[in-house]
């Protein structure tokens, strides 16, 4: 598909087939992969949770994929992504996109540096079958392997 | 939030657009830059979720449910632009 996307999800960022009872549980993990891949500290999981609470269910931006992210601050390191997909899909509270089964954590520098990766991204989850692959991949190569 | 969604809905409404043959100058905004420049703007693409926080403005509020289907964007925009 795309090497920039290769490019976001660093080593770490991607988090296969994860047991979770609670959004916030996929947060955390969205928010690790992001610190993991070196893209992130620790505060901006905080900060992704903090806009969730604020904001409310709009980051389930399609049906079973939520897209979790804060504002470009001093906890974001470089751009990147995660990418978690779930076990079991779990409820967010979205009325139109509910369950979700597959959380995107995005960490951007500014507002406009990241418009290929959108792009990107946009492209790869418009999809049903890539969509549906991530989601019964059980390793990160397989996933990797489709990205480039 | 400005990097995500907003992005998400600017990108495809501008390929929709695009393919309707519309001129359109496309923002994408979180809710207080919405909020504080969104006033001239005609229509104002967002997700259901966010509605209740852009009511009041004067443009068109369109949700989108599904921000990846361009079919469902184009569908709701012609309606939004009768």
């Amino acid at each position: 598909m795309s090497s920039v996307l290769e490019q976001a999800l660093g080593q770490g960022s991607i988090k296969l087939q994860q047991s979770c009872v609670s959004w916030r549980e996929t947060f955390e993990l969205a928010g690790l992969g992001l610190v993991e891949s070196s893209r992130t500290t620790s505060a901006y999981t905080n900060e992704m949770i903090q806009a969730f609470e604020e904001l409310g269910p709009y980051m389930v931006i399609a049906p079973g994929i939520a897209l979790a992210h804060g504002r470009p601050s001093e906890s974001v390191l470089a751009t990147g992504l995660s990418l978690v997909t779930l076990s079991t899909p779990v409820v967010f509270g979205s009325t139109a996109n509910d369950p979700v089964s597959l959380v995107i954590g995005l960490a951007a520098v500014d507002h406009d540096s990241h418009i290929d990766l959108m792009a990107a991204l946009s492209e790869l989850l418009m999809s049903e079958d890539t969509v549906n692959f991530l989601l019964k991949a059980t390793n990160e190569s397989q996933v990797r392997s489709y990205l480039i | 939030m400005g990097i995500g969604t907003s992005v998400l809905l600017k990108m495809n409404a501008e390929k929709v657009l695009e393919a309707m043959g519309i001129q359109a100058e496309v923002v994408a905004a979180d809710i207080t830059k919405a909020k504080r420049d969104g006033e001239g703007a005609d229509i104002i693409l967002t997700t259901p979720e966010l509605v209740v926080l852009l009511e009041g403005m004067p443009g068109k509020i369109v949700p989108i449910e599904h921000v990846f289907d361009l079919t469902e964007i184009r569908q709701k925009l012609s309606a939004a632009l009768l």
